[in-house]
């Protein structure tokens, strides 16, 4: 009882009392991955083992809010390394100037696109899809066939939510000019749009819509965690966006070789093993023991999508706007 | 009669500025997030739709939450049944509930899979669709009714039972009582009431959003997040707190202008018995009010027990550390609400009719956007400490000061009352200060302090506040543990932490309300 | 027997009322305060009380200018009409607040408390709530208080006025003996009461206060307002 209630008023008295001497390695990233329940007590636990360090995690609320942050400390931020943007942001967080090249090889990535980058390194990756019961009858394989048929989608709003941008730029991706067109075909489909990720998943499992925007890599965790075999991705004939999530390095830090290392280790199997089970996603260099068993049901998209980062920051603006029209009638 | 200048006396001035601290923290962080901006584009055709969608859908949700409140209070006002004041403490359950909780309680009763879908689809009727502006309204009632019901039931236990036995011996009807005792008080009551929720209702983000069915249902709190997380447009999200926050201001003044105060002599504390409407039809009337009421309010939450209790056994140790770490959070929450709201209410019924300034300060806190605001006290303690560190502080601080104005409307009400009643008596006897404080305003002011201290209490719990922005992976408060949760597909654990936030929010309440009713009984 | 209260030239102005007042009152003793109702009865009393300023004059008590100072700090004890009592404190902590307003009375105290309330007839009863008490209890505990205080000067604003003849007629009796010491103005709405215990009586009408006058003087000659009020 009373650990937590000291912490709560003394919590200065205790983050002095647990740095030591040893470096410390402040790494931001969104608040699920440090979460007991994300990579990050795995994580943490095997780059302390080698890195003679304090591997310090900060939480941010998601994605967006990461860069966010990250921009509101600027140059006098103790951070040293961002870890969770996704590509749709990387131009956007790159253009800040706060990031220093990573340095590092990009060679044995297994990352479906060629990765060129030389500021941010990518830890893991996924196709964003619709999931769905497999109860389902008549399948939509298209945006095209699901705005035509009168299946529900529950979806995530682009202003609030990285995977609702996702969303948004798949649609750009595959249609280009048509893309208002879609949207429009797909309003009287689209039961509600969310905040976030969380409350659109959790009304698809409560029945709410027949399906909704999450990542081909969903139907893992049921059928790993829970031993349920009834969710499943729906492979759209367009192609599958992906959701690249990177790390970068700040130019302000105060250990710029430990957070090299870090960066290494970042592609290695100590922390590439944890990512599938635990942020559901693909690891980014697949780790030795290959992927666990339950992801070779998931369905393989034939092409993979994905607007290059400045492509990406470019389309957003006008993207967001066809969006609100064609839903806001 | 023309008043005495009163003197303001130590805790007078302690409670102005108090009340004054409150809108300079929050214009400073406003400051703070405009000064490290870079200039933005202004307001967007989308923001202004913003703003309209969210007063109006305000204006709405606070108009009918309180014309439902008033049949609702007077049914529970004039009856008399076993059960009856656990009831009230239950009605107000769904207001205490976190956000996402009651979202998933309403989608179970309302929603596509839900109860009142599945009874029409038995009846062979056609479905009901929740989502759209009515979604939105029903959600928003089903939060504040209970608000509104306590608040106006509250003012109903003011009139003093002496009025009511007069009435009986005049032999008036239910519709004189009404005209003569009840309707004076509601004049009172529903403005500040209304206005209360108003300013909830415009903080609205993910149950419009959510409920609404789309971005028509956009609010200004959405436009904020946008433009801080996505967009990074500081200007615009302090602009667009600063509008909300003037549009507050300006109702609270008008709507303090209304309210005068109550006209009542006191009463000797005699139990209220009523002699009106002891016809059937009025008894049937209220007794239906009430069953409904009780169906509207508890069967989402139920439903949301029904789910979650079994998963409360098997919860993960993370969500029971932060389970205390969000009781410990709350207790400090409620201390600081009850200091500032006794002293800030003290303070207004001080001021007697320029009082109103003291509650509009007050509201400023729950008007500001928490977006605006956390990133605005992150920006000022960033330089200076490690706002990692001060997350837990900062949560109950700001927690504390959202609530304060539901503290305040209950208190400050109750203060004016004693002082009306008892003000002359304990002027005459010189009794001042301290003695005054302990000897007279604090035992009457028992029931509504219990009251504010168990909604602090409960709603410093469920919140997410600021928690959000500062939070410490290792200082995890329940309610983002729930959300953690949600965010690792584990819906189910979610649902049973959630229930496990539920009960002790309404476990903390339940203890500080009823505590001081029966006290004072 | 001497002047002890002194109305300087009061003069107390609102939108649609005003009220003038001049002229001393002699102590101890009882001085009942009559006149038609809304004629300003009350209005003097919380003058008197400091419940009200007054917009011009004075008011002094054994020549002491008091007219600033706030009510606590008047010598000055009241009984209203009603509210007498805190209906959440029990009848001798009531009693006590008489003796020390202080959050804790002091044992001395709520022993002059318990001897207070036997003096009235209440002895014993010190625990019971006013709640639980009768109208002329809760009389008899207010009595009590201002009996136990040392403020020379007791406003009685029809204190009894909700009690029957019999019972009024007791509680004045109890007045007269009891608070023999100090000098008591009493407004009653029934002349018979001034002319049973009033030594003098003042006679207000229409916002004008005439000086006190002895009571068998006044009720054997009663000027033109008196006589009609009276008749």
């Amino acid at each position: 009882m009373r650990i937590p209630c000291l912490g709560a008023g003394l919590v200065l008295a205790a983050g002095a009392a647990t740095a030591g001497d040893l470096p410390e390695l402040t790494v931001i990233t969104y608040d699920s991955f440090v979460s007991d329940w994300g990579p990050g007590p795995a994580v943490e636990a095997a780059f302390e083992e080698t890195c003679k360090c304090d591997l310090n995690f900060v939480a941010a609320g998601d994605g967006a809010a990461l860069l966010a942050r990250v921009k509101l400390e600027g140059k006098r931020s103790e951070v040293d390394i961002v870890l969770g943007i996704d590509t749709n942001l990387t131009a956007e967080a790159a253009a800040t100037g706060l990031f220093a090249p990573h340095g590092g090889t990009v060679a044995g990535l297994d990352v479906p696109v060629a990765w060129e980058d030389r500021t941010f390194l990518p830890y893991d990756w996924g196709y964003f899809a619709f999931v769905h019961d497999t109860s389902l009858e008549r399948v939509p394989q298209s945006f095209e066939e699901l705005a035509d048929s009168d299946v529900s989608i529950v979806i995530q709003d682009p202003r609030s939510s990285t995977p609702g941008l996702g969303l948004l730029l798949w649609v750009k991706a595959a249609y280009g000019d048509r893309a208002m067109e879609i949207w429009s075909a797909l309003a009287d489909n689209v039961v509600t749009v969310t905040p976030g990720w969380s409350e659109a998943y959790g009304m698809f499992l409560e029945g709410e819509a027949d399906m909704v925007l999450s990542y081909t890599t969903s139907p893992a965790y049921h059928l790993i965690a829970e031993g349920d075999a009834s969710k499943a991705a729906a492979p759209f004939a367009e192609g599958h966006y992906m959701q690249v999530e990177v790390a970068g390095k700040l130019a302000s830090t105060d250990q710029p070789e430990l957070a090299d290392r870090f960066l290494a280790f970042m592609l290695t199997d100590a922390f590439q093993a944890v990512i599938p089970t635990t942020n559901w996603m693909y690891p980014a260099a697949i780790p030795d023991g290959g992927l666990p068993d339950g992801f070779e049901t998931l369905i393989q998209p034939a092409k993979p999508l994905l607007l290059s980062a400045a492509e990406a920051r470019a389309a957003r603006g006008p993207a967001l706007d066809e969006w609100l029209n064609a839903l806001s009638r | 009669m023309a008043e005495r200048a009163q003197p303001l006396g130590a805790t007078g001035a302690i409670g102005i500025a108090a009340a004054a601290a409150i809108p300079v923290l929050i214009l400073l962080a406003t400051v703070a997030i405009i000064r490290v901006a870079e200039p933005g584009n202004g307001l967007t055709q989308a923001d202004w739709a913003a703003i309209r969608f969210t007063l109006w859908q305000a204006f709405l949700s606070a108009t009918f939450s309180v014309a439902l409140a008033v049949p609702v209070a007077r049914a529970l006002a004039r009856r008399r049944f076993p059960g009856r004041g656990a009831l009230v403490t239950l009605l107000g359950a769904p207001f205490l509930l976190p956000v996402i909780v009651a979202i998933f309680g309403l989608l179970a009763v309302f929603g596509r899979g839900g109860l009142v879908n599945a009874g029409l689809g038995m009846l062979g009727l056609p479905q009901i669709s929740i989502y759209g502006l009515h979604g939105v309204l029903l959600a928003h009632v089903f939060f504040n009714l209970p608000l509104a019901t306590r608040l106006i039931l509250q003012g109903w236990q003011e009139i003093p039972s002496e009025r009511f036995r007069l009435a009986a011996s005049l032999g008036m009807d239910a519709s004189a009582v009404n005209r003569h005792l009840e309707w004076p008080m509601l004049r009172q009551v529903m403005p500040g009431t209304a206005l209360v929720i108003f300013v909830i209702c415009t903080m609205s983000f993910a149950v419009a959003l959510t409920l609404g069915g789309g971005p028509r249902a956009t609010t200004v709190e959405l436009a904020i997040y946008q433009a801080l997380r996505f967009e990074f447009d500081l200007d615009r999200a302090a602009f667009l707190s600063l509008i909300q926050l003037a549009i507050t201001v300006f109702l609270a003044l008008l709507a303090y202008r209304v309210l005068r105060h109550p006209g009542f002599a006191p009463g000797l504390d005699r139990p209220l018995m009523r002699w009106d409407g002891r016809t059937p039809a009025l008894r049937l009337l209220d007794g239906v009010l009430i069953l409904f009421a009780a169906l509207f309010l508890l069967v989402p939450i139920a439903s949301a027990l029904v789910r979650g209790l079994p998963e409360v056994i098997g919860l993960p140790q993370a969500v029971w550390v932060s389970a205390i770490r969000s009781l410990c959070v709350a207790g400090a929450s409620t201390v600081i609400v009850v200091a500032l709201s006794v002293v800030m209410a003290l303070a207004a019924t001080r001021l007697k009719s320029q009082g109103g300034w003291i509650e509009t300060a007050g509201l400023t806190a729950l008007a500001a956007s928490p977006l605006v605001l956390g990133t605005g006290l992150f920006v000022l303690i960033h330089p200076v400490a490690n706002p990692e560190a001060l997350a837990l502080p900062v949560t109950a601080l700001v927690n504390a000061f959202v609530t304060l104005p539901f503290a305040l409307r209950s208190l400050v009400p109750a203060c004016r009352a004693i002082e009306s009643e008892y003000g002359r008596l304990a002027d005459s006897l010189d009794l001042q200060g301290w003695a005054r404080l302990w000897l007279v305003v604090l035992p009457r002011l028992r029931r509504p302090l219990g009251f504010s201290a168990g909604l602090a209490a409960a709603l410093s719990m469920g919140d997410l506040g600021v928690i959000a922005l500062f939070a410490d992976p290792d200082t995890a408060t329940l309610p983002l543990q729930v959300y953690r949760l949600m965010g690792a597909y584990r819906m189910e654990e979610a649902g049973g932490a959630a229930v496990l936030l539920l009960a002790l929010s309404f476990g903390v309440f339940w203890m500080l309300d009823r505590g001081a009713r029966r006290a004072d009984a | 027997m001497r002047d002890v209260l002194t109305l300087e030239r009061i003069a107390y102005r609102r939108k649609d009322f005003a009220l003038h007042a001049e002229g001393s009152v002699k102590g101890p003793g009882i001085v009942a305060v009559i006149g038609p109702s809304g004629g300003g009865k009350s209005t003097l009393m919380s003058l008197i009380a400091g419940f009200e300023l007054p917009d011009e004059g004075r008011v002094y008590w054994n020549g002491t200018d008091v007219t600033k100072l706030a009510p606590g700090e008047r010598p000055v004890a009241v009984l209203f009409q009603d509210n007498n009592l805190f209906p959440h404190l029990d009848a001798a902590t009531n009693v006590a607040l008489g003796a020390s307003p202080r959050a804790r009375p002091r044992p001395a105290a709520k022993r002059r408390a318990a001897e207070a309330l036997a003096a009235v007839g209440l002895g014993g009863m010190g625990a019971r709530m006013p709640g639980e008490l009768s109208g002329g209890q809760q009389s008899r505990v207010a009595l009590a208080r201002a009996f136990l205080t040392d403020r020379p000067l007791v406003l009685m604003d029809e204190a009894f006025s909700a009690l029957g003849p019999a019972l009024r007629l007791e509680m004045l009796t109890l007045v007269k003996s009891l608070l023999a010491d100090k000098t008591v103005l009493m407004v009653t709405h029934d002349p018979e009461d001034a002319r049973r215990v009033a030594r003098q009586t003042i006679f207000v009408e229409d916002g004008l206060v005439r000086a006190a006058e002895d009571t068998g003087d006044l009720f054997a000659n009663p000027h033109g307002a008196l006589a009609r009020y009276l008749a």
